[in-house]
Formats: structure tokens, C-alpha cells, sequence
């Protein structure tokens, strides 16, 4: 994200001046091949141990198959959701000065800093049966624990911080000239959105976008708290490769957890294009 | 198209930033603000363009009510200081930008606003740039860009703010001369805001010169040059030397002071402060005048004095290094001024505009 200094010492530099790089740049390595690489390695290896007609059934099992399926919806419902609420919020940070904008970039914060399982407790007591508003909910016969709503509320919690972290510092950088000018020109706030703001942020609201969903797809400790984990119906991915290891379905599981892994990795061959767009 | 502005007023928290502002342009009119940097020029010139809005006051063009029109509804060009382009836009539809966004049945069609487009690129001499990006431009390319944004709409009044500040000095120059031609061929009505005093004379009609949020003097170029109307006038437009005289019979009269030279002035008996230029002053080495070189300090072309005179007075004045031979430090000398303005010295009340009553110093910071 930020310019780095690239410190390159010329070939008449002395010997040892060169030692503690190499020393760093190895140990760096390293870690990362232990911690990292390893274990994704070994992942796709369990998966893929009894060969490939194993591994596909076990995708196809129908409690992963419809974790999956789980997986995918949460995240196309979150995602959105949060791009607008990002690009609103940004906008409004970035423009506007109103009492209460400290507080409000403070808050957004929050699902960064707080635990998701904190998230997962808090819906818990506010729409549980025993919960605030849970009586009324059973009453109007609304269901959002242990259900679709639930899990997505929690997923958006959790992930509604990204789009804004991306675009509001790129938008206060860029300042209001542009739209003012715009303004100046007749254009109409849709027309300034669509044509002049839009398209500045577009590749940090791309990023953001995501991260959104790459957290959405993952997200496991908030969830599980809100889900009920019931198999077959609000198992999202993480749960299920939970579930399955607790059953000691080891295949079954490293199946289930490289589809995850895939996806992760898609993402971050997109995160690093993206990166490069961005500039 | 007339514009006129009556008591304008604008605060910001506390601080206010235009503090009464009555200014009238007429049709064809190239106007400019000149001040100092935080003197509310900006905030004047967004006010008109509808970007910001006054605490008090009226803005009528033709009659109509502007304050009660929305910028979009206002049909101005605005140049901002930094030009503000769409970077993801080629210099062809930045310019065209203005057209694009009218309504549907106002729009021209595509073919029309590419003639357009394609007439200002080549008005404005920047005809091979079109298919650029603004990032593949040099500054005074943008700045024509800028513009050519600005004239596609058929403003009504065309406003820039600082059109060249971001601009070498040769550049500067060149886009001045440009920009009074685009101004005559387009027929527009034009202010421009600037801190360049040469600008602002070389370039308009008509100088407004500003000072912390109130207009000091409007008028023609020369006469402002001639006739500063306000101390703070006189000191912005580099009469950095200030001598407390006594004004007796229209003449400016101090110790050690020659006034021949200066005309007399149809202007009560009293305590006064003499403005003058630097080069508008000069020392004659005189055994028994009460005025000391403290200071020489050669820069070439000229040579630049420090004096101190009676009541710890100093002053800095420049004379053709030729000419002051005879000027080595600790010379005594009478001061001959060759010109200058008077304004009459108040009590300490007009602390704004007579800080003569303190000992007397070039004051730097205000000739910008
Ligand atoms: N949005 C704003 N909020 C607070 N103060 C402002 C704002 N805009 C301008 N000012 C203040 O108003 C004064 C005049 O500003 P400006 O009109 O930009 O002056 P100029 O263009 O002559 O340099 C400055 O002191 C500036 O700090
Ligand atoms: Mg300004």
C-alpha cells in the first residue's frame, strides 16, 4: 500500500553489510514456508490422498454441498450490502463535518477490534427467545437466529469495515475540487456519483469489496455462536469443516477446507492484481 | 450581464472572512482580486460560483437573484488553482464534461458536442491533445484544459481562482497574454483571483484590491498603481518605506527631510506618514543630517541601505549602486524622497492601517 524505500547496496558495498539482509530476507522465508506454506500445501495433499473420485464425493456430500451453497449466499448478500454502507459512510466522513464524525469513524472501527464471537453473543441476547427483542420476533413469527438472517447480520458486522478503511482515505486524499467542479459544470449529484467520485475509487472500493467477501466466505467464530450449525440448513463452510472434523470425517474435512483454501486463494491472486491497478 | 454584490458577508466560527463586500461588474469585464493569501478572495469568488453561501448580503446578475439559484442552475465556468480534471477522462471528454450532464432535451447531440469540443481544443491551441489524459499533460496544459472545461457551457461569467499560481514564470507570462485574448475573443465577463500584483495589472480592466475581508480600493490599473487610496493598499503594492512626517500647509515635513520634490497636498495640518518605494528615496550624504547608514549591502544592480534616524526610526532604501559611492556605513545623510502617497496618521483607534505610531521598519511581509 505505501511506497517503500528499497535499500539496494551498490556491488562495491562491504561484505558485511550485506550478511544482515540475507539473514533477515532467509529467516522471513522461512517462517512463512513453515507457518504458511506447509500447512496449505498439506491441506490440498490430505484432500487429495485417497484421489480424486474420493475428494469429489465428499464435495458432493449434501451437508458440504449445501455449506457451500450456505457460503456463497451469505456472501453475496453481505457484500453489497456493505460496499453501499462503505461508499455512504466514506462519503460522508470525507465531505462532511458534523458533530459526531469522530465518534462515527470510532465505531466503525469496532468489529476490528472486538472479537466475533462478541458479535455472535450480542445478537444472541438481543434476538434470542430470551433476548430484547426476541418475545416480539416470536410473536410476528420472525426467524433470525439460527437462520439465513442471523448469520448474515453477523457477517455483515464483521465485515463492515472494509470497503470504508479502503475508500474514505483515498477519498479525503482526493479532496472535493473534482465534484465542484462538477457541480460547476450543471451536473447533478447522481451524475457527479456515477461519473466523477465512482470512478476515482473505483479500484480501492473493488478492494474492499474483496476483503468483504474474502472475511465473509471465512468468518467462523461469530457465526457458530448465531447459527445453530444445523446440518443440511445454516452449516456455513467453516462450520461444516468444523462438524466434519469433530466426526472425524479427516477427508472429508480437508476436502471441505481446500474449497475454502481455493477460494482464498482466487481472492488473493485478485487482492494482488487489484494492488497493482491501484498504483 | 451585470453582476452586482451588496454587503456580503461570510464567517467561518468566529473568524470572519469577507466583512462587507459591495462590487459591481459589468458586461465584458475582466476583473481581478488582488490580495494577500487569506484575504477572502477564494471564499468570494465560490460565493459567486455558489460553491460556498454568505451570512448576509445580496448577488444579483441581471436583476435575478442569485443567492437563490443553485450552482448547477448558475451557468458559470469555474478554474480551480489546482485545476481540478477528471483524471479518468481524456482531455476530450473532460472539456465536453458540461455538455454530457444537461438535461436529455437540452443535450446536443453526440456529434455536435464532439465540433464543439473539437472548436474550443484548437481556440484554446491545444488541438493535438485531445485523446491525452490529464496526467500526460504539463501544467500549463492543464490549465488550458482547465479552461476549455470551463468556456464549453457558454458561461456566463467565467471565474478562476489563481489561474496561474502553480505555473513557472515564463509559462505565466505566456498564459497571461493568452488568456486576455480568449477572454476578448469569447466575449465573457471574467474575474480572475491573484496574488501577483504584476498580474492583475498587466491582465485587467478593472483591480479590486482586497485586504482581510474588505474591498480597499477598485480601479483601473494605473490609478491604483498611482494612487494607492488606503495604507494597506500603498504597502501591498511595495511602498514599504514609511516616514512619520508633520503635515503643514500641504507639505510633508520632518527632521533631516528635503520635500521638494513632492507635490503639495490638499490635505489638513497634522501628524502623517509618507509611503514611499525603496528606489523612491534618496540619501544625500549631509554632515549634519540626522539620519545614519547603518547598514550597506551591495546586491549588484543595486545597493540596499539600512538608515537610522531620529526616535530609533529605520528604514530600508535602495539606491543604483553608481549613485551611492559616498554611502559607507556610518554616513550621516538627509533623505530626499522623489515620491510617495501621505495618509494622515490617527490615534492608535486605526491600529489596521497606521502602525506608524510604532518605529518604522520595511515591513516585509506585507509586499508579498
Ligand atoms: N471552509 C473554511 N473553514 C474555515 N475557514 C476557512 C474556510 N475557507 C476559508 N477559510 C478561512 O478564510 C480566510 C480566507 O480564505 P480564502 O478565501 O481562501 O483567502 P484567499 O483566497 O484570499 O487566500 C482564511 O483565513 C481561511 O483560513
Ligand atoms: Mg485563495
Amino acid at each position: 500500500m505505501t511506497a517503500s524505500a528499497h535499500v539496494t547496496a551498490g556491488a562495491l558495498a562491504p561484505r558485511e553489510s550485506r550478511l544482515v539482509p540475507r539473514l533477515l530476507i532467509g529467516l522471513a522465508l522461512l517462517l512463512t514456508a513453515v507457518f504458511v506454506v506447509v500447512p496449505m500445501v498439506y491441506i490440498f495433499h490430505r484432500a487429495f490422498a485417497a484421489g480424486w473420485s474420493v475428494f469429489a464425493a465428499n464435495i458432493a456430500e449434501p451437508g458440504t454441498l449445501h455449506a457451500i451453497w450456505l457460503t456463497a449466499l451469505v456472501a453475496v448478500i453481505t457484500v453489497p450490502v456493505n460496499v453501499g454502507f462503505g461508499i455512504a459512510a466514506a462519503w460522508a466522513l470525507a465531505r462532511f463535518r458534523f458533530p459526531g464524525r469522530k465518534a462515527l469513524l470510532v465505531l466503525i472501527e469496532i468489529p476490528f477490534s472486538i472479537s466475533p464471537i462478541i458479535a455472535g453473543i450480542c445478537y444472541l441476547l438481543l434476538y434470542g427467545r430470551q433476548g430484547l427483542l426476541g418475545p416480539w420476533l416470536l410473536a410476528h413469527d420472525v426467524q433470525i437466529l439460527f437462520a439465513l438472517p442471523g448469520i448474515v447480520l453477523v457477517t455483515m458486522f464483521v465485515t463492515s469495515p472494509f470497503v470504508v478503511r479502503e475508500v474514505l482515505p483515498l477519498m479525503e486524499a482526493q479532496g472535493s475540487e473534482q465534484e465542484q467542479a462538477a457541480v460547476t459544470l450543471g451536473a447533478s449529484g447522481w451524475q457527479i456519483f456515477r461519473r466523477v467520485t465512482l470512478p476515482n475509487i473505483r479500484w480501492a472500493l473493488l478492494y474492499g469489496a474483496v476483503l468483504c467477501g474474502a472475511r465473509a466466505v471465512g468468518e467462523f467464530g461469530g457465526v457458530s455462536v448465531v447459527s445453530g450449525s444445523i446440518r443440511g440448513q445454516t452449516n456455513t463452510l467453516p462450520l461444516q469443516i468444523d462438524l466434519l472434523f469433530n466426526d472425524l470425517n479427516i477427508v472429508g474435512a480437508f476436502a471441505a477446507a481446500s474449497t475454502l483454501t481455493l477460494i482464498a486463494l482466487v481472492v488473493l491472486v485478485l487482492k494482488a492484481v487489484m494492488e497493482s491497478r491501484r498504483g | 450581464m451585470t453582476m452586482s454584490i451588496a454587503h456580503l458577508t461570510r464567517r467561518f466560527g468566529a473568524t470572519e472572512v469577507l466583512r462587507g463586500i459591495d462590487l459591481a461588474v459589468d458586461k465584458g469585464e475582466l476583473v481581478a482580486l488582488l490580495g494577500p493569501s487569506g484575504s477572502g478572495k477564494t471564499t468570494l469568488l465560490k460565493i459567486i460560483a455558489g460553491l460556498d453561501w454568505p451570512d448576509a448580503g445580496a448577488l444579483t446578475v441581471d436583476g435575478e437573484d442569485w443567492l437563490a439559484k443553485r450552482a448547477q442552475d448558475r451557468r458559470i465556468g469555474f478554474v480551480f488553482q489546482h485545476y481540478a480534471l477528471f483524471p479518468h477522462m481524456k482531455v476530450r471528454d473532460n472539456i465536453a464534461f458540461g455538455l454530457t450532464v444537461l438535461p436529455k432535451a437540452e443535450r446536443p447531440a453526440p456529434k455536435q458536442i464532439a465540433a464543439r469540443v473539437g472548436e474550443l481544443l484548437h481556440f484554446l491551441q491545444i488541438a493535438p491533445l485531445g485523446d491525452r489524459y490529464p496526467a500526460e499533460l504539463s501544467g500549463g496544459q492543464r490549465q488550458r484544459v482547465a479552461l476549455g472545461r470551463a468556456l464549453a457551457v457558454d458561461p456566463r461569467i467565467l471565474l478562476l481562482d489563481e489561474p496561474f499560481g502553480a505555473l513557472d514564470a515564463q509559462v505565466r507570462r505566456d498564459l497571461r497574454r493568452w488568456l486576455r485574448g480568449v477572454h476578448d475573443a469569447a466575449g465573457t465577463t471574467t474575474i480572475f483571483v491573484t496574488h501577483d500584483q504584476e498580474e492583475a495589472f498587466e491582465l485587467a480592466d478593472r483591480v479590486v484590491v482586497m485586504g482581510a475581508g474588505r474591498i480597499e480600493q477598485i480601479g483601473r490599473p494605473d490609478e491604483i498603481y498611482d494612487h494607492p487610496a488606503t495604507p494597506f493598499v500603498a504597502r501591498f503594492l511595495g511602498l514599504t518605506v514609511e516616514l512619520p512626517v508633520t503635515l503643514r500647509a500641504g507639505r510633508a515635513e520632518a527632521p533631516g527631510l528635503d520635500p521638494s520634490a513632492l507635490p503639495r497636498r490638499a490635505m489638513a495640518d497634522g501628524p502623517a506618514t509618507l509611503f514611499l518605494r525603496p528606489t523612491e528615496i534618496t540619501p544625500v550624504p549631509d554632515t549634519t543630517g540626522p539620519w545614519r547608514v547603518a547598514e550597506a549591502v551591495s546586491t549588484g544592480a543595486l545597493l540596499r541601505l539600512g538608515l537610522e534616524g531620529p526616535a530609533d526610526c529605520r528604514i530600508e532604501v535602495e539606491v543604483p549602486r553608481r549613485a551611492g559611492r559616498g554611502l559607507t556605513e556610518g554616513q550621516t545623510v538627509r533623505l530626499r524622497p522623489e515620491a510617495g502617497q501621505i495618509f494622515p496618521r490617527q490615534s492608535n483607534s486605526d491600529g489596521a492601517s497606521a502602525p506608524a505610531a510604532k518605529p518604522l521598519s520595511s515591513v516585509k511581509e506585507s509586499s508579498l
